[in-house]
């Protein structure tokens, strides 16, 4: 096991793998040339707009968009009796219309979609569209959804016995958990509140349409999944998929909210099809609120067992989730909820019981993390009073309870490398925790938390059998290779990944790779930016391609040498003969000499997972990964007692990743991922209006003023430590780092608090009325220096 | 439709452009500059931030006529023929653009500050940048890039 923080190279004899490199579009990037979807102005493009519901839940009794379309200027409307087909991205689970068509189900939920000449025209139209509503009762909180027994219900129900608010509900046991916590020492038990938030990349969703009148249809969009768009393009407007092309331009920023099809790609597709002209829709900010895909809110409920050595007996959780109007992910959310828990602590035994409700809001989905943030946080401060009530340092607690690589989590998922104790050494020695735990002056405290989440799902959204990732390189006879790739470049570098290991393995200089991306008219399928998946699997598909190439590369000079093609060794843009350094040539005719003895040089390589990474109960494969990453934090806060008001000073992240293929981007990926976890904690919620409040699912502030993000003012110090295990089946046993980061900043700020004041915090976000209130409604003399001193008396103390 | 003066990145321009344009449609839609970019609707974001007399300015809400007969920079004339501003070589070294949408807002920020003060301190670059959202990177990676650029920089 490797550690490092910062720059490397030449180690493990590789010449680019683990160097600090550009990324291949930093240049465009960093001159304004990026063209994003939005940046994109074809001949003659309309602009569509898209009328939303005012209601929270009604009938839709009438549409007449006579009037839009009699406006000058005004070419096309769609409502939803013209695209009447639901989908979804879970399969099981279609319950959306591309626009509603009887029934409008929060406040923002499309209805109807104008094309015009220009964008005020379009909003001009909107105004002009009649609806006519019946407006239904809204259910707002996801306990009284749960809890109606009459209609009308939000969707129709999906199983006898549940009503039609309820999305899904998952009841998984391992192991006895009855016993666990009988037998346990210690029973900590919380209720805990999770607040959802949303993504908001700082590019809104952006679509562009063009069908060329012979049957084609192109879609230009923002989006993370450019192959499922294109599946339900086809599937939702009835076009034949191969007449249809999805392409993905740079994409400014997504975290999951882009991940799914959206109103807006079926809209410029249908306008485009019925005036033959391309039309283009951009999000206002507002629409990005509404669109939403976010975290869930969760309520959550945790037992926690431990022995006086503070080792774990037993783990049960009780889920409320509020999955907002439509299903969205929501059927994997609710297993993510229980079966991302299990590592990286070994638990003897473990159950939940997760329900998703439907409410009167946008749908959550997908973000950053997805599904396990919120059980990650209230199980990390459920650790942090077990080690506080027996006395046990909080990062010697979790060292205690580590899972080990190699091994089954309780609930069966294989774990592969596990690099987690690495990750607490280098979190306590970094943030010198030894002298700060419990030995800050009141008011300043740090924390700790750890954490796991999967590198890709296992499985796709629709079963098959085919590759989750594919390649195809191609090599010219300049010496180029061309690296055709149906990933997403969100930003986290993918593009710049492939191009590393084209260049490692075939030993061309970084410049001379291209890679063309993101057009399912012409690269390989590759399933999506979602899940932590890219790096393992398109990494991998690239290396095989790249190893089929080098092979033919090797023969055709070896021939050339009279030597064997073992010999050939390709590096530094020459081919060399090995132990004779005299005997070389440029690439390019290596390159040559091959493509006169094989033909047209080129090859595919392809991913798919191992299938027996899992159990076999009915969910196993839902939370099955090829391979975990894992993390820990230490966050240094300081509370103002008098406002409630929390600064974090500095988190620490240690992060398992494999192996950094590029530290640089491994590192901006920790730091990006721990800024949005102190963000959720500190500053975000997205959240609606109740009727008290005037309006009821109205979003309470759908715009990047109201909705706090934070600046650079705000935002602490981030100090990545990497951390690095080499994963056996990882390419060069690299894992994720795009995801798991973000976990362990929202407990272990928590628990920092904690350490600071003596104050729990078991609701997000950790806001000043809500800090300043817990301050008040705890005693004084619980405040923090006098807790101190009762908890070191009293040793183990309080079991069950 | 109006006519409008612009005088962007050295060149001057005649555009027509709808009277309630702001400086970031004309740019973007009357120009075809569209690195600025458009982030929020309404001055939250800073990704539309452009240099108008040496100052960073929001172009998202300032209205196109308040650009006429000033000097007006976007992230397209930051470099100096083919050399890059070491503020966008540093951005690249550094990994401080990610997704790069917030880049061209934070790069004319950042160009700005530097033009004032070419040896901040990193709480100054923390303040020059606080009015430009990046979801991304936790801000670090732009610190150390602004700061790699001052040091290149003539004294």
């Amino acid at each position: 096991m490797t550690k490092r923080n910062g720059a490397r190279g030449g180690e493990d004899g590789f010449s680019t793998i683990g160097r600090p490199m550009r990324k291949v579009d930093g240049l465009a990037k960093a001159t304004g040339r990026a063209r994003y979807t939005d940046d994109i102005r074809l001949p003659g493009m309309l602009h569509g707009k898209i009328l939303r519901s005012p209601h929270p839940h009604a009938r839709i009794v009438a549409i007449d968009t006579s009037r839009a379309e009699a406006l000058e200027g005004v070419h096309a409307a769609v409502t939803g009796r013209d695209m009447p087909t639901t989908y979804g991205i879970i399969p099981w689970t279609p319950d959306e219309y591309p626009l509603c068509v009887d029934r409008v189900r929060y406040i923002g939920d499309g209805v109807a979609a104008v094309a015009a000449v220009d964008e005020d025209t379009a909003n001009a139209a909107l105004g002009l569209i009649d609806v006519t509503y019946e407006e239904l009762p809204a259910y707002l909180d996801p306990h009284e959804a749960i809890a109606a027994d009459s209609g009308p219900y939000i969707h129709e129900p999906r199983k006898p016995g549940w009503n039609g608010n309820i999305t899904k509900v998952v009841k998984l046991a391992f192991g006895d958990v009855e016993a666990g916590l009988e037998d346990a020492d210690l029973v900590v038990e919380g209720d805990y509140f999770f607040e959802g938030t949303t993504h908001t990349p700082i590019e809104p969703h952006c679509a562009i349409g063009l069908a060329e009148g012979n049957g084609k249809l192109t879609v230009w969009s923002a989006t993370q999944v450019p192959h499922y768009l294109h599946r339900e393009l086809a599937r939702v407007l009835d076009v034949d998929p191969a007449q249809v092309r999805v392409i993905q331009p740079p994409v400014g920023g997504a975290f999951g909210g882009k991940s799914e099809p959206f109103d807006l790609e079926f809209c410029v597709a249908k306008l485009s099809m019925k005036t033959g002209r391309p039309v283009k829709i951009l999000y206002t900010r507002e629409e990005v609120f509404y669109s939403h895909r976010g975290r869930h809110p969760f309520h959550m409920r945790y037992r926690t067992g431990a022995t006086r050595d503070g080792m774990l007996t037993a783990v049960d959780s009780e889920i409320v989730m509020d999955g907002g109007a439509y299903a969205s992910f929501g059927l994997v959310t609710t297993y993510y909820s229980g079966q991302l828990l299990t590592a990286p602590y070994q638990m003897p035994a473990y159950s939940f019981h997760s329900t998703r409700a439907y409410t009167n809001k946008p749908a959550c989905g997908p973000k950053r993390g997805h599904g396990s943030v919120q059980p990650r946080f209230a199980f990390e401060v459920q650790l942090d009073r077990i080690a506080e009530r027996l006395s046990i340092d909080p990062i010697e607690l979790r060292r205690r309870n580590f899972i080990g690589s190699n091994t089954r989590t309780v609930n069966d998922l294989r774990v592969t490398s596990n690099g987690f104790l690495e990750c607490l050494d280098e979190v306590e020695r970094a943030s010198d925790w030894k002298r700060k735990y419990r030995r800050l002056p009141f008011g300043r405290g740090v924390g700790v938390a750890g954490s796991t989440y999967i590198t890709g799902t296992n499985y796709p959204v629709y079963p098959n059998d085919m590759p989750q990732s594919g390649i195809q390189l191609q090599v010219d006879r300049s010496g180029r290779v061309a690296v055709f790739s149906g990933a997403s470049e969100i930003g986290q570098g993918v593009d710049s990944m492939v191009t590393y290991i084209v260049a490692e393995e075939l030993g061309v200089p970084l410049e001379h790779v291209r890679v063309l991306a993101g057009d399912t008219d012409f690269t390989p399928v590759d399933l999506g930016a979602y899940s932590s998946r890219v790096t393992f699997m398109l990494g991998n598909a690239c290396i095989e391609a790249a190893r089929k190439l080098k092979a033919k590369v090797r023969e055709a000079v070896a021939a050339e040498w009279g030597a064997k093609p073992g010999e050939v060794l390709l590096a530094g843009g020459l081919a060399v003969r090995a132990g004779d350094t005299g005997t070389s040539m440029p690439l390019r005719v290596a390159f040559n000499l091959a493509e006169a003895m094989f033909g047209t040089l080129g090859a595919t390589g392809s991913y798919n997972t191992p299938k027996d990474v899992h159990g076999t109960y009915r969910g196993a494969t839902i939370g099955a990964s090829p391979a975990y990453s894992f993390t820990a934090h230490v966050a240094e806060v300081e509370v103002d007692v008098e406002t409630g008001f929390v600064t974090v000073e500095k988190i620490w992240i240690a992060h398992d990743c494999g192996r950094a293929l590029n530290p640089v981007l491994v590192a901006g990926q920790m730091e990006g991922s721990a800024y949005m976890g102190f963000a959720e904690a500190l500053m975000e919620e997205q959240i609606f209006k109740t009727a008290d409040q005037g309006r009821a699912g109205l979003h309470n502030a759908p715009s990047l003023l109201d909705y706090r993000i934070p600046t650079s003012l705000d935002t602490p110090a981030l100090e990545s430590l990497i951390v690095e295990s080499i994963d056996p089946e990882g390419p060069y046993g690299a894992k994720e780092a795009g995801e798991g980061p973000l976990h362990p900043s929202i407990p272990a700020i928590a628990n920092a608090i904690h350490d600071a004041v003596g104050v729990r915090m078991d609701s997000l976000p950790f806001s000043p009325p809500r800090v300043w209130r817990a301050l008040q409604a705890a005693p004084r003399d619980s405040w923090r220096t006098v807790l101190t001193d009762s908890v070191r008396a009293a040793g183990v103390g309080g079991a069950k | 439709m109006e006519v409008v003066r612009l005088h962007v990145n050295g060149d001057d321009h005649v555009c027509g452009v709808p009277a309630h344009y702001t400086l970031l449609e004309a740019l973007r839609y009357g120009l075809g500059l569209t690195g600025s970019k458009q982030g929020c609707d309404k001055g939250d974001c800073g990704a539309c931030t452009v240099i108008v007399d040496g100052r960073a300015i929001l172009s998202c809400i300032t209205p196109v006529w308040e650009a006429e007969g000033r000097d007006v920079r976007t992230v397209e004339g930051l470099a100096n023929g083919t050399e890059l501003h070491p503020v966008q070589d540093e951005f690249d070294l550094n990994g401080a653009a990610q997704c790069g949408f917030c880049t061209p807002g934070i790069l004319c920020s950042s160009v700005a500050l530097l033009d004032r003060n070419p040896s901040p301190s990193r709480d100054e670059i923390r303040v020059a940048l606080a009015g430009n959202l990046c979801r991304c990177t936790g801000y670090e990676k732009i610190y150390d890039a602004v700061e790699a650029a001052a040091g290149r920089l003539d004294p």
